[in-house]
């Protein structure tokens, strides 16, 4: 389309069955048609049934959003697709991984700042901490944001991980 | 059915209860197991191709011309990247094709064996769906699996790449109604309430136009049927896409032409002007729209698939409906006869006005050469002289095609096979191959360009070989016309590497694959060639040489609106195309 539409950010949570090359599909879909992917988790999550779920935080026009999420469907392992952003009212949560050294004032900062944000320290030596922390994706952001002039190293994130709220299943 | 048998004996055994009657492939190294049964067995017949291309596009000529799905065999790493063209091509034009593929064995994947390919990786994106058998036990169910999602909702090919150890390997065989897929459900019904809507906006047009495509054909005789009941109950005009010729007869008077960017005249300015668009089972595709800010400004869109994400993918749809097309014009006819539903006749007679005046400018209308033949005049006397219900007709890609889908007339489903999607070059000859096998007494008939024709000529070898007298009607203007119309209209005139130089004796060549050759260089011996060319038994290649320069007329500019066309009479190409329009294929 030639005209300027609104390019908002998407949750959608796909229920897949867990068979070979079906992350392959879901990816593969996205490059091939030039769809972004923010983040991407994806696991087993019904061991029984043999059933995985991805969570895709994406970007688009409503256009593409919608053509995105028909495109999902239309792949044959595919149970279900939901748009948590716009069906239902949702939890969102990431775990970071968070690695800073630094000595003296800097080290002292990011511990209070790490208790500020209920992160965990998971690992420590004398000259680093590894926090843990899980939340929304802004309070992550937010948090590596301030330990950037404190000695950020290295980040790992799982990328969202998204339910929807209420007694109903997906 | 406790029975064990091997691999191999599987895939026969499934073919033959899924009723596939002919197989197209190609052998090797990793489908040893499955052609020794072959052999075994008469109940499938097997047809040699001579490159695994043609394999592909003849199991899509086979398909498409009879609505079951077209089954193909080739063996590991080359033989299926050899397939994947043809693979793509059924995808983007929706042929229901399985294609088994032999794999090197399990332990060998991923060690770089002789010819060893990621087969499924690469054959992800251009097929439908496709499974890598790791092992026997799994091999009747995804056998019966791809069969049911090749030929379902919307079809497209599916890929069954058998490792050899598997095709050894010994399992229990399963019956194709033991098998149900645990996601794969395609919805037939449309929307009552959605129907309810286009009834009611139907009945309220003033300027309707039904547009229809290949979804029709496939969705099998019955839509056409249907959509023919429909069509005369209303009175509206209709137009098709290139893929959908056929689900209306065009000999009737309701009939517009084919649409799009070397459509007619009629057809496409009712598409710009038409107040409902009736859309069953077309895409919106970028031939059809042209410049989509300015396609069909006024209209409010029907749109039918059966595919969800081919609505609102290019175009917005007002009252989608998912559906297969049969089903959903099954339930519109009923409604409207329920509700004992009118046209409104009186805006209809106004309509029909304003099309009879665009009809009028006959834009299909060419200077006639009594000394040269005129590549649509070729065509128009192949229409005459071969016409008829057992006449089949399948294409290459380019000027040709378009002359052909312009020219010669349909009136039935599923005698007109192209490459329409994807627009691929050498289809014509190997799916002819294919719809003579499905058709053993049929007259069919590749329209083709003479540079086309060159991409698969080898396939002429099958025809002989099996005595498929297919007939290859070449268009011979000594140029990859449509490129050089292209380079006409955008690049100055300036022919890069678009003429067709050292070209074989076409007679001659026919002679050498042990067909017959017949060549027309004069207006005043077509007749009488075309006449010998159907009295030939075997195949034959027709050399019928035409004028070198002419364009594709009616057209759409790339980049431009459906109001905005070029006509022949417009004299020459000399027109501005957009930047926008410059960068569209």
């Amino acid at each position: 389309m030639t005209t300027q539409e609104q390019i908002n950010t998407h949750t959608i949570s796909v229920l897949v069955d867990n068979e070979a090359g079906v992350l392959a599909r879901v990816i593969g879909l996205f490059s091939g048609r030039g769809y972004n992917i923010d983040s991407l988790t994806v696991a087993e999550v019904d061991d029984g049934a043999h059933t995985s779920r991805i969570t895709v935080v994406t970007t688009g026009t409503p256009m593409v959003i919608e053509q995105i999420k028909a495109q999902l469907g239309r792949l044959v392992p595919v149970h279900r697709v939901v748009d948590l952003t716009v069906e239902t009212d949702s939890v969102e949560r990431e775990l970071a991984l968070i690695k800073v050294s630094g000595k003296g004032e800097a080290r002292v900062e990011a511990l209070r700042m790490s208790e500020a944000f209920r992160a965990r320290v998971v690992d420590a030596t004398p000259d680093s901490f590894v926090f843990e922390l899980t939340g929304r994706t802004e309070k992550i952001d937010a948090f590596i944001g301030l330990m950037r002039p404190l000695g950020l190293k290295e980040v790992s994130r799982t990328g969202v991980a998204a339910i929807a709220r209420g007694a109903e299943a997906m | 059915m406790s029975e064990m048998m091997t691999g191999a004996q599987i895939v026969l055994k499934a073919l033959q209860d899924q009723g596939v009657e002919h197989i197209f492939g190609y052998p090797g190294g990793a489908v040893l197991p499955i052609y020794d049964e072959i052999f075994q067995q008469d109940a499938v017949e097997h047809i040699l191709v001579r490159h695994e291309q043609g394999a592909t596009h003849a199991a899509e000529g086979y398909a498409r011309s009879t609505g079951k799905p077209g089954v193909v065999l080739v063996t590991s790493g080359p033989g299926a990247t050899n397939a994947v063209t043809g693979l793509t091509d059924a995808l983007m034009d929706s042929i229901p094709m399985v294609c088994i593929t032999g794999q090197v064995a399990t332990h060998l994947i991923g060690n770089d064996a002789f010819q060893e390919a990621d087969t499924v990786g690469i054959t992800r994106p251009c097929t439908k769906h496709n499974y890598l058998v790791k092992s026997a036990d799994d091999l009747p169910r995804i056998l019966h699996e791809a069969f049911q999602v090749a030929t379902t909702g919307r079809p497209g090919p599916v890929v069954v790449d058998i490792p050899k150890d598997v095709q050894f390997a010994e399992a229990k065989y399963m019956r194709p109604a033991a098998v149900e897929h645990k996601t794969y459900k395609p919805q037939l019904k449309g929307d009552i309430e959605a129907i309810y809507t286009a009834v009611d906006l139907i009945s309220k047009a003033k300027k309707p136009v039904f547009y229809t495509g290949g979804g029709v054909i496939n969705s099998g005789p019955q839509a056409s049927q249907l959509l023919r009941e429909f069509v005369k109950l209303t009175g509206f005009p209709i137009t098709s896409t290139l893929m959908g010729l056929g689900a209306f007869p065009s000999a009737d008077p309701q009939w517009l032409g084919m649409l799009g960017m070397h459509g007619t005249y009629e057809a496409n300015l009712a598409m710009h002007d038409c107040d409902v668009m009736i859309n069953i089972g077309a895409r919106f595709d970028d031939r059809i729209t042209g410049r989509l800010d300015a396609f069909s400004p006024n209209s409010k869109k029907i749109h039918i698939d059966i595919d969800p994400s081919s609505i609102n993918k290019n175009v917005m749809a007002d009252v989608p409906i998912i559906g297969d097309v049969a089903h959903v014009l099954e339930d519109m006819l009923r409604v409207w006869k329920s509700r004992a539903a009118e046209p409104d006749k009186k805006a209809l007679a106004d309509w029909w006005t304003e099309i009879e005046a665009w009809r009028a400018r006959k834009c299909l209308a060419y200077r006639k050469d009594t000394k040269a033949i005129k590549p649509q005049y070729a065509v128009e006397r192949l229409y005459e002289l071969t016409k008829g219900p057992n006449t089949y007709i399948t294409t290459e890609v380019g000027q040709h095609q378009m002359w052909a889908a312009q020219y010669y007339r349909f009136e039935e489903p599923n005698r007109w096979m192209t490459s329409g999607g994807l627009g691929t070059m050498g289809y014509g000859i190997p799916a002819a191959v294919g719809v003579q096998v499905a058709h053993p007494d049929a007259l069919v008939i590749d329209i083709a360009g003479e540079a086309s024709v060159l991409m698969t000529m080898q396939e002429i070898s099958t025809a002989v070989q099996y005595r498929l007298p297919v007939k290859i009607f070449i268009l011979n203007n000594e140029y990859m016309g449509m490129v050089r119309q292209w380079q006409e209209l955008l690049h100055g005139g300036r022919y890069s590497s678009s003429y067709s130089e050292a070209l074989p004796d076409f007679v001659k060549l026919a002679e050498a694959y042990g067909a017959t050759g017949i060549r027309a260089e004069k207006p005043d011996e077509l007749d009488d060639a075309i006449r010998k060319m159907m009295q030939t038994k075997g195949p034959v290649i027709f050399d019928c040489i035409v004028t070198k320069d002419e364009n594709c007329f009616p057209m759409i500019p790339s980049g431009a609106a459906h109001n905005d066309m070029l006509l022949a009479d417009d004299q020459g190409l000399d027109v501005e195309v957009s930047d926008a329009g410059k960068v569209m294929v």
